[in-house]
């Protein structure tokens, strides 16, 4: 009986899907899926050698502070990065003064209450604040940015797919749209206020190329601040914004790893010695 | 029970013997994964994967009750609490990350304990008991692993949550009842969050209860073994200790070491990056999926595209994902072949590795696909074969297929027939033959 039913319950959800198949099959042939744009102009970012990468990956501490002279310069103003508190800042090289230097005379003022009527105000902001938001709230955001919210910046470089390497290719991928784009997918050609870009994910983006020209940060340490090398100095900071416990991750991973090695190697050489009469007859 | 011939528990120490008089647990604890417990001597690497799934099983629960110390179920805080947990609390990005991942690896070892199971028959007389507690503890897995996902309030975490709760609204009349009950409203928020973090902090668990029935049915019958032939006598056997505390220390080493290479050095190749975007409500993600270990359910649940007259395809994509774990119920009385170990079953071994293995990763990489062609194509061949396996083609070759010869014993199965015959050992095998 248990196996007429199973037969029977087989019998139907096989053969049905069988006939799914046919029916799908035909509907394919018949009217084939149309391409679409994003499918046939949508690039995979372009792959850069970082210093952070590899099992053995360092974080580059001269290219996180340019990178994060890049996006004090420019993506602060409306990018926020509502994660990272300004005494995380000492993870790239600066001491504690430098840290309460910088917060204090950071662009944005911190949300605060005024002590005596304690109503909203606002005051420089400490080294334990995170970084100030650059707008109210999204409605703010948007109506300044085209309709377009600024996302948070925090975890961008976890929150794509090959991260770093997508900020990269995003912040030096603008272009015109080609010819081929305009004839065969007009509708994705850039509307107004928008931005042709083949890495972002619908190819039309609503942030104008912040990066403008090469020398529109002057480096403290001197690098000569092209276009390319501002992409990538940022991204590499926006890893370590997402990630700032890589470092620490990695080197106790090896440790870990070689723990574990010498432990497993000295399990197997138990176990080969204890079975060693068993196996032999 | 054991075999006669178990080793006895005696205590030496006048403390352990006034204990084992008044609560034995050494004894109990000796007798099951002690020298006390004889287990065929034949076992290969596969039997590993028990113990190992009550490894992963103890990593969850350790790092999820710190985790939990640090986290908060509310919809507003929940993805900064994490990210709290991953910059400020001390080792804090290592646990959620070991949690993670262990949440992966506990299905990798638990899905090759499975097919263990499948291709060598342990869920057959008299180990059905343990089969059918292997899998309500797999069905529990899947609904703490998915809770789980939802706990950290990332865009995949909400949609998932919407879309899963969603399958329930495909029931007619009571589905959209039990969707609004089962979130607490009439979509994922801090009502859902809240409810899936109490249930994820209880289920882990009942399925710790369940493993503890599980491996008390286990050791009734005593282990199965490759050849699937009974243990008969003595020298079928070995003390679990030391021999398979040895191996399972091995086995141990080298799951920990390709476990921690993702913890420390891949900790989100397993994940989606959308997690990393708190959840909203107002954008749905390109591509829902959920995590790898769902795809073959997911991709069955999207083959169905076609209504079935009055049953709308969406219920039949539903019907036919919960069947299909079902099914594995039924297994022992579908699969009626004398003979236990595929080794020995030529017609079944080529089914498994030619037609389920290939069946089942092909579901899986559908199931992570965008519901497009060609995989939605692909997915309902796959899915057509893997009913077609386990309801039709099982039962059909455990009816028709001639299995190869068996070994005597599982001490000539090692040794060579040049060993001493088992048969001739006297009364010893108190388990009735399988065959």
């Amino acid at each position: 009986m248990v196996r007429l039913i199973a037969f029977l319950v087989g019998l139907f959800f096989s053969g049905w899907l069988i006939v799914s198949l046919v029916m799908g099959g035909v509907a394919f042939v018949s009217e084939p899926p149309a391409e679409t744009a994003e499918h046939a102009f949508l690039k995979h970012p372009k792959q850069v050698n970082w210093s952070h990468d590899g099992v053995f990956g360092r974080f580059d501490r001269a290219q996180l502070q340019r990178g994060f002279q890049v996006y004090k310069e420019v993506c602060s103003a409306c990018h926020s990065l509502n994660q990272v508190a300004f005494r995380d800042l000492e993870a790239l090289g600066y001491n504690e003064d430098e840290v309460k230097a910088i917060a204090k005379n950071w662009a944005i003022q911190a949300p605060s209450i005024d002590p005596n009527t304690g109503e909203a105000a606002t005051r420089a902001p400490l080294p334990a604040d995170k970084f100030p938001l650059p707008f109210a709230n999204n409605v703010a955001a948007a109506a300044a940015n085209n309709n377009a919210i600024p996302p948070d910046l925090s975890l961008m470089t976890k929150a794509r797919h090959d991260g770093t390497n997508y900020v990269y290719s995003l912040l030096t991928g603008y272009s015109a749209p080609s010819k081929e784009l305009a004839k065969r997918f007009p509708d994705s050609m850039p509307g107004k206020g928008l931005h042709h870009n083949p890495y972002f994910a619908n190819l039309n983006l609503a942030m104008a190329p912040p990066l403008t020209g090469d020398g529109q940060v002057t480096y403290a340490d001197g690098t000569k601040s092209t276009v390319d090398q501002m992409a990538k100095d940022v991204a590499a900071f926006l890893t370590w914004t997402a990630e700032p416990k890589l470092e620490n991750r990695k080197s106790s991973g090896l440790a870990v790893l070689g723990f574990l090695l010498i432990a497993t190697i000295l399990a197997y050489m138990s176990y080969r010695s204890i079975w060693a009469e068993k196996k032999k007859h | 029970m054991s075999f006669p011939w178990a080793q006895e528990y005696t205590p030496q120490n006048p403390l352990m013997k006034w204990l084992d008089q008044r609560l034995p647990l050494p004894r109990f604890v000796y007798n099951a994964v002690g020298a006390g417990y004889p287990v065929p001597r034949n076992l290969n690497y596969f039997w590993n994967f028990g113990v190992l799934s009550g490894f992963a099983l103890m990593i969850q629960l350790i790092t999820g009750i710190v985790l939990a110390m640090h986290y908060a179920p509310e919809a507003t805080v929940a993805f900064n609490s994490v990210e709290h947990i991953m910059r400020d609390v001390n080792g804090g990005w290592m646990l959620r990350y070991a949690h993670a991942n262990g949440a992966s690896f506990f299905f990798v070892v638990v899905y090759i304990h499975i097919f263990r199971g499948l291709f060598f028959s342990s869920y057959k007389a008299p180990r059905e008991m343990i089969w059918l507690l292997g899998i309500v503890i797999f069905l529990l897995m899947m609904a703490t692993a998915f809770m789980g996902y939802v706990l950290p309030w990332g865009q995949m975490s909400f949609w998932g949550a919407k879309v899963i709760t969603g399958l329930f609204s495909a029931i007619p009349v009571i589905g959209e009842p039990i969707q609004t009950l089962l979130l607490g409203g009439f979509s994922p928020d801090n009502a859902a969050l809240n409810r899936f973090f109490s249930l994820h902090y209880l289920l882990p668990f009942v399925i710790l209860g369940c493993v503890v029935l599980h491996v008390w049915a286990l050791h009734i019958p005593g282990s199965s073994n490759p050849t699937g032939v009974d243990v008969k006598t003595e020298s079928d056997t070995v003390p679990f200790h030391p021999y398979y505390t040895a191996k399972d220390g091995f086995g141990l080493g080298v799951f920990l070491l390709i476990y921690c290479a993702f913890v420390f050095f891949m900790p989100n190749a397993l994940g989606h990056p959308d997690n990393y975007i708190p959840a909203n409500p107002l954008s749905t993600p390109a591509h829902i999926v959920p995590e790898w270990y769902f795809w073959p359910f997911y991709a069955i649940l999207r083959a169905f595209t076609f209504d079935f007259f009055f049953i709308p395809a969406k219920l039949l994509g539903v019907l036919a994902m919960f069947a299909s774990i079902l099914l594995l119920f039924f297994l022992p009385w579908l699969d009626t072949s004398p003979v236990r170990s595929g080794l020995y079953r030529p017609l079944f071994r080529k089914f498994f590795w030619y037609g389920l293995i290939p069946c089942v990763l092909v579901l899986g990489y559908c199931g992570g696909a965008p519901a497009a062609e060609p995989y939605v194509m692909i997915s309902q061949i796959a899915s057509a074969y893997y009913f077609a396996h386990f309801l039709i083609i099982l039962p059909i070759i455990s009816a028709i297929e001639r299995p190869e010869p068996l070994p005597g014993s599982i001490t000539e199965a090692v040794l060579g027939s040049a060993a001493p015959a088992a048969g001739a050992s006297t009364g010893t095998a108190s388990l009735q033959p399988a065959e």
